[in-house]
């Protein structure tokens, strides 16, 4: 197979390797399939064997579109004590955190409660998973802090969840799925919201996710990559949503966080928006301000997958018109499209914007001192 | 203000069916029976409902009936005004949305022959574009044969949002029928509703749907390109029309990046997507999703790298512009001429056809 590589200047690149950084999305893995049985009830050992996570799509093993390497995961991340990638905190501090001099690592697990259609056992996973985080990764390492994934699905049990975390240091977002069974503007999700502003937690939206619908408005495609690439189509849609909804209007101190569907869209979906609102506000007369004023005050983006036009200037200009203070830079450890922290960020940015957009943004966003 | 030239292309307008019963004349005893028997009475979109304020500018609503649906208008508001030479018709009565792919084909049927003689029969500044039922292949393609000899139909008309991506093999052989007969294909802003009109499911507002137009957009260009239509058919052009352009140079760092990285999943996916979408993608004027300074839009045009992309449309009559500010501001007369007047001459063959009727 051919692969056209291009060149990339280094420029100042070289020398950042060894400041410290902020990782916000790291994706922690379970060594063993029975890892988390030690914080689910003993009903739900049994249910899991039986039944499976029964979850809004089809597959009961396998991602519906199998990812271009296991467990869409680095072939050197594997743990040398076994497991998949990303299951082992001592591998990850010796390939990851230490090398890379990873300030504060933001943990985001995927295999979680949400997407299963059993609102029961998605609260006890989810639940499982918190506790797991704080045990496994989190005591073990100041430097990672964990998200409090909920039953996104139930807002009355999501809501609980994050009021019982509320103060614990070792959390510092909420994390919520791009693709859910509705927009996620809508209603449901609302005690959501309201308890993660009341908690002064931010809300991460990783992509992915199933909801039951198809993964694009004409139906489900054919090809990983187009899952991949969709991504941002999702998090678009998911965005215009919660704007359109009156989200921010409703929560004003809400902060929300676009995780790994891209940022160089942003501009344009705003354009968009505020365009539209021109001619059709009179059908959403909730909305006070411009939806791209919404954006700007209350949207966070991480890097990766780092948007990676051929000229440089066009990155800077689209980054220009989002803010340097709104990124937030992630590797996505140990994914297969991990961003290498010291090529990500081209020559030719000042000392200021390079502090923020690898450190200061993070920590002043997840109030890390 | 960027002021237009005079002979340019408009490449999307919209005539309007006032009422099913419009289309009597055109349907056979059967249908006509149907209709009138059952009581059907009109096919509107919530796409596009007839009294929101973007199915038709202020100033270009008439008095009575649907915007759109007087040719006298047309040619006063839109043809005249911007001193287009040639229009193309791309009518967006709710035919895609039936089920029936029967009952789609005999609408089908009547609407094409109804553009041709309520429309373009009388004013040789108008083209049309092929409306086919694509519930059923096999029908869609005969629909394409059907009216392909009258050379003022410029090309096929499908929806953003139907039943399945439209680069699923199932539609290739529309795909190969327009490739053959010198038709692109425009696919319109609009869904069929068989599927949510997100890819993350129902919104609650009409302001949703019209913004998601621009996310289904991308994920067709997406299905078109990897599953290999170009590969295939690297004759074809491909028009999206009312998509929005300013979110393409993004869209195309996130593809080209994930393609040089699973490419291996798509091994007919020979050149870079920014190459196919050179080569065989165009995209309508309006609507410009830019603010309104020029210095902005010249940058996102520079980061499109390419300036035969773009084609003249005023998307009349839905309301993306006021007064005669069809072009944005900040372009230049060298890329006004492009727009209006090269690229579509290059993007349409049947432009150039001097004998249009059979």
């Amino acid at each position: 197979m051919n692969i056209q590589i291009r060149e990339r200047p280094d420029g100042a690149a070289s020398t950042s390797v060894k400041t410290a950084i902020a990782d916000c999305d790291i994706h922690p893995a379970r060594a063993t399939k029975d890892e988390l049985h030690p914080y689910l009830a003993k009903r739900w050992h049994s249910h899991l064997e039986t039944f499976g996570v029964h979850p809004y799509q089809g597959m009961m093993e396998g991602p519906p579109y199998p990812k271009a390497q296991p467990n869409a995961s680095r072939r050197d991340a594997y743990p040398p004590e076994g497991g998949p990638q990303g299951s082992s905190l001592s591998f990850m501090q010796k390939q990851h955190l230490d090398p890379n001099n990873v300030a504060l690592g933001v943990l985001n697990p995927l295999n979680t409660g949400q997407g299963i259609r059993n609102q029961d056992l998605a609260g006890a996973i989810c639940a499982a998973v918190n506790d797991w985080q704080i045990e496994k990764w989190t005591s073990k390492d100041s430097r990672l802090k964990g998200s409090v994934v909920v039953a996104n699905e139930d807002g009355v049990s999501a809501a609980a969840e994050i009021r019982r975390r509320a103060g614990d240091s070792n959390f510092v977002q909420v994390l919520l799925l791009s693709r859910n069974v509705e927009p996620l503007g809508q209603r449901r999700y609302w005690p959501i919201y309201e308890a993660a502003q009341e908690v002064g937690l931010p809300i991460g939206v990783h992509a992915f996710g199933f909801g039951g619908n198809p993964i694009t408005a004409s139906g489900w495609p054919s090809y990983y990559i187009e899952e991949m690439v969709g991504h941002s189509q999702c998090q678009q849609t998911a965005l215009a949503s919660l704007v359109l909804e009156g989200v921010f209007e409703r929560f004003p101190k809400l902060k929300m966080v676009m995780v790994e569907a891209g940022f160089g869209w942003a501009p344009s979906l705003a354009w968009r928006l505020d365009k539209v609102f021109a001619r059709l506000h009179a059908e959403v007369p909730h909305l006070k301000r411009k939806p791209s004023e919404y954006i700007r005050d209350h949207i966070w983006w991480t890097t990766q997958p780092m948007e990676d036009p051929e000229s440089r200037d066009h990155l800077f200009q689209t980054i220009e018109w989002i803010g340097w203070d709104k990124l937030l830079f992630a590797t996505d450890y140990p994914h297969w499209d991990y961003d290498e922290p010291s090529r990500v960020l081209p020559a030719g940015v000042s000392d200021a914007n390079r502090k923020a957009f690898y450190l200061d943004n993070a920590k002043q966003l997840y109030g890390i001192a | 203000m960027t002021s237009p030239i005079a002979g340019g292309v408009d490449c999307d307008l919209h005539p309007a069916v006032p009422h099913l019963t419009s289309l009597l004349p055109y349907l056979n005893d059967y249908w006509r029976d149907q209709v009138t028997t059952r009581g059907m009475t009109d096919l509107i979109s919530q796409s596009y409902p007839t009294n929101s304020p973007i199915a038709s500018r202020p100033d270009w609503r008439p008095a009575q009936g649907k915007p759109g649906s007087s040719l006298a208008d047309m040619q006063r508001q839109a043809l005249d005004r911007f001193g287009t030479a040639t229009g193309i018709c791309n009518p967006l009565y709710g035919v895609q949305m039936v089920f029936s792919e029967d009952m789609a084909d005999a609408f089908c049927r009547a609407l094409n022959d109804w553009l041709v003689k309520e429309w373009l029969d009388k004013d040789d500044r108008l083209r049309g574009s092929i409306v086919i039922p694509v519930q059923s292949i096999e029908k869609a393609v005969a629909e394409i044969e059907r009216c392909a000899p009258d050379k003022r139909f410029v090309q096929v008309l499908m929806l953003v949002m139907g039943d399945m991506p439209l680069g699923k093999r199932h539609y290739w052989p529309i795909y190969a029928a327009a490739e053959r007969l010198g038709l692109p294909i425009g696919i319109h802003a609009g869904s069929a509703y068989h599927n949510p009109p997100t890819s993350v499911g129902w919104g609650s507002y009409h302001i949703e749907d019209y913004v998601a137009q621009a996310q289904a957009f991308q994920t067709q260009l997406t299905s078109l390109i990897v599953e290999g239509v170009f590969a295939r058919h690297p004759n074809l052009k491909m028009v999206m029309l009312e998509s929005g352009f300013t979110w393409l140079p993004p869209f195309l760092w996130r593809l080209h990046k994930f393609w040089r990285g699973v490419r291996m999943e798509t091994p007919w996916v020979d050149r870079a997507p920014l190459e196919i979408v050179r080569s065989n993608i165009r995209f309508s004027l309006q609507p410009v999703d830019a603010p309104p300074d020029g210095d902005t839009l010249n940058r996102l045009f520079d980061h499109m790298q390419s300036d035969e992309l773009i084609l003249f449309s005023t998307d009349y009559p839905h309301w993306q512009f006021d007064g005669d500010e069809v072009l944005p501001k900040g372009l230049s007369q060298d890329l006004v001429r492009k727009i209006m007047i090269d690229n579509p001459h290059a993007t349409y063959p049947r432009l150039q056809v001097k004998e249009t009727t059979p």
